[in-house]
């Protein structure tokens, strides 16, 4: 193929491609049904084109992707006359669940798409299609002397409801299929309608461990759409509240994936230290989770400078004893024989399915949105991102504790050089496009709106970093034990609110 | 390890002291109860979580009662792995439609005396997600409530607060 074809931006404009002048940042593309196919043929040999996001509207498919190599970023979308558009599912086994989630919310089909059962419509809504009404049939799988555990929906732990059916020779998994959707409430239906502030509550109960980063991108793809900019003060404070979301998460996770291989007094000094983060964002922002702070147009309050000096405590805490707890897991060799080489997903896979987060930079895919597509005020912070090649339950461990490090840094620097002025700047009431992208510390968040004249969603579209890594799970259990799945699953650490939304 | 055990061992216990009892609590079980919840479990209380559709911000909060400055066992409430071993639903979200038939089935298999403790804006009535075609709205939709602990999330000494007054409820003192 000539090098010009595999420029993104220069294919989706060359093919039938009309450009739509409203959406911000990054470009979007009305293609024609000739151009959409040409899109899902020559996405199978191109395969430094992401595919970030595939959603749907009433009457159109969009599908978000980022050229892995330029860095641009562009959306593709098609409208749908006849309720179906050519499946992209074929070129990226990413988009399978997205496209059966499409058919499930919007009644869209994705033509030439393997696998064709419900996705998030179990055939209890009121408003369901018929084909989610059928019995579900789970994949078959043959052989001698395989069993079948079936897991879910409800867990044992005090986690979100999914359903697992493993199916294992003796000790060892040979496959694992997911099932989604227990916790779909809806969110996309209520976002539209609504005012960008109603709107905004939603975005920020997507996913309760990443309240922060779905606001965040909300409120960006808001700003973008309408053509505004919060303020520098703003921009920092959002920073901080994600950098204490990052470490809040990633210290419950390293507890908790040491606590699945028994090795519970990690587990209680992470959740003490987890706690004090928490009680640090409660005392700076008024809020545990932070919920409802992260507003189209900047924060919704100031941070309490009261909180600053507990801030500065907690960093000096948490750099004192994350040392010592690291090299208390690095040093136990029986803990090490549960984690390395456990849960492995190969660098192949996490660029197949473009998946981010730790899941993605364990397996050296380097993609972080505050240093591949940044935004302020990380342009102007120094931070690294640190990426592994082994993809296992011991590299997404390291990763987290690697990224405490750096979160540390940033939220010293952010308190150091707080710039005075205002937290918000009012959000006009107009027409406009736009999408976002941010890291949360799952991984990034995507997130794309669309707002009418009086100030109202049409289509509001937060898509959780969850999309991506779910299906690498099943991958990553293959030929392990039973026994491990717990700590894999923990060290992927998936939302199912977020996926099911 | 060994000057971390040591230093934990010097420095005595991080955990806090126990809030009050959730009043409104004690007096919404004594309302819905009517006095027939005399059973005695001793001064023992067993969960099982129940995530109806939340967005996982109570099942943060409630796991957030186990670390060591909640430490929620030192009251002999206990969260187990099964509704078999259950005393207590402790139940989150505005219910989907797609958890209401496992939500039924886990009360079900929950053996009585049996409590239902709604946590949560949601689980109380739907909470911002009540009228979408995808939530029933509310776990007393499904199952009989007989405590609720607002809040988005509440936050944990709410949740422990009224998990205390369930806990003197059962045990008969009031």
């Amino acid at each position: 193929m000539a090098e010009a074809a595999r420029d993104l931006v220069r294919f989706l404009s060359v093919a039938g491609g009309r450009l739509v002048a409203a959406h911000k940042p990054w470009p979007r593309y009305t293609l024609d049904l000739a151009g959409w196919r040409k899109l899902a043929q020559t996405l199978a040999d191109v395969p430094h084109w992401a595919l970030i996001d595939l959603w749907a509207e009433p009457d159109q498919a969009h599908a978000a992707l980022r050229d892995e190599i330029s860095g641009a970023i562009a959306i593709a979308s098609l409208a749908c006359a006849d309720r179906r558009f050519p499946a992209l599912s074929p070129a990226r086994p990413a988009a399978d669940r997205l496209e059966r989630a499409m058919r499930d919310l919007f009644g869209l089909d994705a033509e030439g798409a393997k696998d064709r059962r419900a996705w998030l419509d179990h055939g209890r809504w009121p408003v369901g299609g018929d084909h989610a009404k059928e019995r579900y049939e789970f994949l078959p799988v043959e052989g001698e002397g395989l069993h079948v555990i079936p897991v879910g929906p409800v867990h044992a732990g005090i986690i979100e409801p999914g359903y697992f059916r493993f199916t294992a020779s003796g000790e060892t998994v040979v496959r694992l299929e997911q099932r989604l959707g227990f916790v779909h409430k809806g969110i996309e239906g209520l976002m539209a309608g609504r005012s960008v502030a109603e709107a905004a509550k939603f975005a920020s109960r997507v996913s309760g461990d990443s309240a922060v980063a779905h606001s965040l991108a909300f409120a960006r793809a808001v700003e973008a759409a309408l053509g505004v900019e919060a303020p520098p003060r703003a921009h920092h404070l959002r920073a901080l509240m994600a950098e204490l979301e990052r470490v809040a998460n990633h210290l419950g996770d390293f507890g908790a994936i040491l606590n699945d291989v028994s090795f519970p007094l990690m587990h209680a000094h992470c959740g003490a230290l987890r706690e004090k983060t928490l009680r640090a964002a409660d005392a700076a922002f008024g809020h545990r989770l932070m919920m409802d702070r992260v507003v189209p147009g900047g924060v919704a309050r100031d941070i309490d400078p009261a909180a600053l000096p507990a801030l500065r405590a907690l960093i000096a805490e948490l750099r004192r004893i994350m040392p010592r707890l690291a090299h208390i897991y690095d040093e136990k060799t029986s803990i090490q024989d549960r984690t390395v080489t456990t849960g492995v997903v190969s660098a192949a896979q996490v660029n197949r399915f473009a998946a981010g987060g730790f899941v993605g930079r364990a397996a050296g895919r380097g993609f972080d949105a505050r240093k591949s597509v940044p935004y302020p005020p990380y342009d102007a912070l120094a931070f690294d991102v640190p990426v592994l090649t082994e993809g296992d339950v011991n590299a997404r461990v390291w990763i987290r504790i690697r990224e405490i490090e750096q979160s540390l840094g940033l939220i010293e620097q952010i308190v150091d050089r707080l710039p005075d002025g205002k937290i918000s700047v009012e959000i006009p009431v107009a027409t406009g496009e736009g999408a976002a992208l941010v890291e949360g510390f799952r991984g990034e968040v995507f997130a794309s709106v669309k707002i009418d004249g009086q100030g109202r969603v049409v289509r509001a579209r937060p898509r959780d970093p969850s999309w991506l890594q779910w299906p690498l799970l099943e991958a990553a259990i293959l030929d392990n034990i039973v026994a491990d799945f717990p700590v894999c699953n923990k060290s992927f650490n998936c939302s199912y609110s977020g996926h099911d939304l | 390890m060994l000057t971390l055990l040591a230093r934990a061992l010097l420095q005595g216990p991080m955990t806090e002291a126990a809030p009050e009892a959730d009043r409104d609590g004690l007096a919404e079980l004594a309302r819905k109860l009517k006095g027939a919840a005399q059973a005695r479990l001793g001064r023992s209380l067993a969960i099982r979580e129940v995530d109806a559709g939340s967005c996982n911000g109570c099942e943060l909060e409630i796991h957030a009662l186990n670390n060591p400055i909640y430490d929620i066992e030192r009251f002999g409430i206990r969260f187990v792995a099964s509704p078999r071993h259950a005393d207590v639903l402790l139940v989150t979200g505005p219910v989907t439609a797609n958890m209401a038939e496992a939500l039924e089935r886990t009360w079900r298999a929950t053996p009585g005396p049996k409590w239902v403790v709604a946590t949560g804006d949601c689980a109380v009535d739907g909470g911002c997600f009540a009228g979408s075609y995808a939530v029933v709205g509310g776990v007393n939709k499904i199952v009989p409530v007989d405590l609720t602990i607002k809040g988005c999330p509440p936050r944990p000494r709410d949740i422990l607060a009224g998990l205390l007054a369930l806990l003197e409820t059962v045990e008969g003192k009031r």
